[in-house]
């Protein structure tokens, strides 16, 4: 069972070659017995990585120490839940996983398109195979996971070792969000390989029209909602587990995971106007290659130690592979471009400035500066050694003076944007469309000063996020109130139904919604507090309207760690309100101690105590406490971006009758509809697959 | 044409700002990487700077004194003489050996002033490249070809 997994992964390398030399032999000979075998190359290659992964799984419940990857990162007493983290905790382990969740796109999207779209599907099969082989390589030969303990015995013959217990699993990661955030994640790193397979396979092979756009739609915003999630998940992790009251320290990893989802971002965007208007060609194309090539790129940044970072993998030479893979994959998508640029010729120009068109293109350069500018800031170091000798580093008010004005003018964008009308608006239809929502707008923070807000940002923040909120508000129950009058239905059950016939444009909606929930628990972090102090029992801290009374210290043991733990008694205006533990985990098995926070979380804020650790003058424990205001949001509004865009990927579905109706003329689904007018069908019948 | 012309503009005062506001934010908060034995041969403006340098523990090094704690960064056999003055607790992975990476300003007399500390235990999860495990056995490739 020790070597099957290496045996698999060894035969899924072979077969990766020839998915990629017959599927080229394919394309040139256009032989269907030819596209078919490589087709089928391609579904072995996938298979094989289940089972290398599957036997992986099987090595660490099983407890097998003779394998020098399931000793480094686990033991006999550590739950069966973070056995799943640790198969991905440290570089070979994760890398195998990454392979293993491309090779389900692969699988799925091969077979998804199996026998249809002739004239691309082989191309698109070899890109995917190309990038599997990059891993695979990786997988076997540079950071195999099957690697068996050896010792030198006498005379320098190798004898298999095998230890009694395994070094355990880092103990930050034993957290439950650690059994979910990697795979989210990493789900959304791998999902854009899709759309860049698309995109390069409809370049290269000069597919005629948008038919591309289309197919890879679905596939881009499944991926886009793993990032989204995975990210928040990430922030989340980092705040409840790291202790020290934040979520997002732009760091290095943090910046590897959000900078492929601004791309991502800005292409959801941009490929609309491909759809309505073939404007956009080559930056789209562009958009997917950078979005995939920033993917290798966070990629190697984790792995590398070219930027020192608190959550990185530790140095390796790994780097210089994905060095190569990446100039050579910058060199492909360069090359697949000057030979068909041609190709990618837009059929229109942009009409106005005050245009959907318009709001799109400041949409996509405010997302790929915000791009250029964390990038920037994340190499800082490598760039400024480069240029000038001397490695600097900048920090979080880098980062944060740029993107916070970037932020404000895209809340700013998600309002303006939907409701301005392709090509050009008139000057009436802007007042029509923008005055109540503006207004809202304003009173909102003109309310908040006179409360006493003098934050700018948070007000400006206030502002915008009440105005894009109307405006989500009012196209809802625009729409809701033309479908209520011809069904006679009430403005709930219609706004669900206008939602159903048009999933794409209204759950977009939602999911702008779900941000602004995000920008306004952002905004918080301007009035946090925190204070700490030594604490022995008895003793009290105040902070914010909470007094923090102290009462005892105890330890527990646990089969896995031993913790001390405080009990912490708040109360709020002289009464008490509730208990808190927080606790300090120590881990036998690899030496190291980690938190557990204790945190009080309501939409108002959160309270959030850190037993610290003990002072080194006095032995006392230190008990770090924050107020942090509105955190909560952010995670709703991260759940909302989730359940917009599941809403967004559902099937279109038609009302009874009122259909053909609806879809002319109606002011609800004139401006950002992609439904194409159908004749009149039966009932709740769909849309052809591909239009998804 | 003109709505292009008017795009670049508009594009064009947005990337200025923001390319001001990266210089503005870059400026406050750059700190410079230093090796210990660049530091002392560090003058005039450059000691002004803030400064982030990495070692290991000294062993036996560690004093806790009221206010700060000092010890001895060692990095290829030189050493700098620490007192940590930051306000959170030390870490735990803070010991004998452990690798340390400070932040902080250097005083006249030498010494290095750091306000943040982030340790971590010396090989113990990964090894780095071509150092093998310390009291482990060393792994090695499970390459079917090896045990046949």
């Amino acid at each position: 069972m020790d070597l099957f997994g290496s045996y698999a992964l060894l035969l899924a390398f072979a077969l990766a070659i020839y998915a990629i030399a017959g599927g080229i032999a394919a394309v040139l000979t256009r032989r269907p017995l030819l596209i078919k075998s490589a087709r089928n190359a391609g579904f072995a290659v996938c298979a094989l990585i289940w089972l290398a992964f599957g036997s992986l799984v099987y090595l660490f419940f099983t407890d097998n120490f003779a394998m020098a990857y399931v000793a480094e990162h686990s033991n006999r007493n550590l739950p069966n839940l973070y056995k799943f983290s640790a198969l991905w905790s440290g570089q070979q382990g994760s890398l195998l996983f990454w392979s293993f969740l491309l090779s389900i796109y692969v699988f799925s999207a091969l077979f998804a398109y199996r026998g249809k779209h002739p004239e691309l599907m082989p191309y698109v099969g070899v890109v995917l195979a190309s990038v599997q082989l990059f891993f695979l390589t990786l997988n076997n030969f540079v950071a195999s996971p099957f690697q068996v303990l050896a010792l030198p015995g006498a005379g320098g013959v190798l004898h298999l070792a095998s230890q009694a217990d395994g070094h355990g699993l880092n103990p930050l990661l034993q957290y439950p969000e650690m059994v979910i955030h990697p795979p989210v994640l990493y789900s959304g790193y791998t999902g854009f390989t899709i759309p860049f397979a698309f995109a390069m396979a409809a370049l290269i092979g000069r597919y005629p029209g948008e038919k591309w756009i289309h197919l890879t739609r679905k596939w881009t915003m499944i991926a886009w909602c793993f990032q989204s999630a995975g990210i928040l998940l990430g922030a989340h992790w980092a705040y409840a587990v790291l202790g020290w009251g934040g979520y997002w320290a732009w760091d290095p990893v943090e910046n590897a995971s959000l900078m492929p989802w601004l791309t991502g971002t800005a292409f959801l965007h941009s490929v609309m106007m491909q759809e309505k208007r073939g404007m956009m060609r080559v930056w789209n194309v562009w958009l997917v290659f950078t979005t995939f090539l920033l993917v290798i790129f966070g990629t190697f940044l984790t792995r590398s130690g070219v930027v020192s970072s608190v959550h990185a993998f530790a140095q390796s030479s790994i780097g210089t592979w994905f060095v190569g893979f990446l100039i050579v994959a910058i060199s492909a998508c360069l090359i697949a471009f000057l030979k068909n640029r041609d190709y990618l010729r837009s059929d229109n120009q942009l009409d106005s400035m005050i245009s959907r068109e318009s709001s799109f293109l400041f949409n996509n350069l405010i997302l790929l500066v915000a791009c250029v500018a964390v990038l920037s800031g994340t190499l800082f170091p490598v760039l400024s050694e480069a240029v000038r000798g001397t490695k600097i580093s900048v920090g979080p008010p880098f980062f944060n003076r740029v993107n916070i004005p970037i932020a404000m003018f895209l809340l700013f964008l998600t309002g303006v944007g939907p409701l301005l009308a392709w090509r050009k608006t008139s000057v009436e239809s802007l007042r029509r469309n923008f005055g109540w929502p503006l207004l809202a707008g304003v009173v909102a923070a003109i309310v908040a000063v006179a409360l006493g807000l003098r934050e700018f940002y948070v007000t400006l923040c206030l502002l915008l996020s009440a105005f894009v909120t109307f405006t989500v508000v009012s196209e809802f129950y625009r729409g809701a109130r033309v479908i209520s009058a011809r069904t006679g239905s009430n403005l709930f059950s219609s706004a669900a139904q206008l939602t159903m016939r048009n999933t794409r444009r209204y759950g977009g909606y939602v999911i702008h919604f779900g941000m602004v929930l995000v920008f306004i628990g952002i905004s918080g972090t301007a009035f946090n507090q925190d204070k700490q102090m030594e604490m022995s029992a008895g003793s009290a801290m105040a902070i914010g309207p909470y007094t923090l009374h102290l009462q005892n210290f105890d330890s527990d043991q646990q089969p896995n760690y031993s913790s001390e733990r405080a009990t912490i008694d708040v109360d709020k205006g002289g009464k008490s309100v509730m208990m808190l533990y927080p606790q300090r985990r120590f881990y036998p098995s690899n030496e190291e101690s980690g938190t557990m926070v204790a945190i009080s979380s309501t939409l108002k804020e959160d309270l959030y105590v850190v037993y610290a650790g003990r002072s080194p003058d006095s032995n006392l424990p230190v008990i770090h406490a924050y107020l942090n205001p509105l955190v909560k949001w952010i995670w709703l509004g991260g759940l909302v971006v989730v359940l917009g865009t599941i809403l967004a990927l559902l099937p279109n579905r038609q009302a009874v009758m009122v259909m053909s109706q609806a879809t002319e003329g109606s002011p609800a689904f004139g401006g950002g509809g992609t439904q194409p007018a159908r004749a009149p069908i039966s009932a709740r019948s769909r849309l052809p697959k591909d239009n998804l | 044409m003109k709505s292009k012309a008017k795009f670049g503009i508009g594009a064009g005062i947005i990337v200025g700002t923001l390319s001001c506001l990266a210089y503005v934010g870059a400026q406050q908060s750059k700190t410079y990487y230093h090796t210990i034995s660049e530091i002392p041969t560090l003058s005039g403006a450059s000691l002004h700077q803030r400064l982030r340098v990495a070692g290991d523990v000294k062993a036996g090094s560690i004093q806790h004194l009221s206010g700060h704690v000092d010890f001895v960064l060692m990095e290829q056999g030189k050493g700098l003489r620490v007192s940590y003055v930051g306000t959170d607790p030390l870490p735990d992975t803070f010991k004998d050996g452990a690798q340390c990476l400070v932040e902080g300003k250097v005083t006249p007399d030498g010494r290095f002033v750091a306000e943040t500390l982030q340790a971590k235990c010396a090989s113990k999860y990964e090894a780095a490249p071509g150092q093998a495990q310390p009291a482990a056995p060393a792994a090695y490739s499970a390459d079917p070809k090896s045990k046949s």
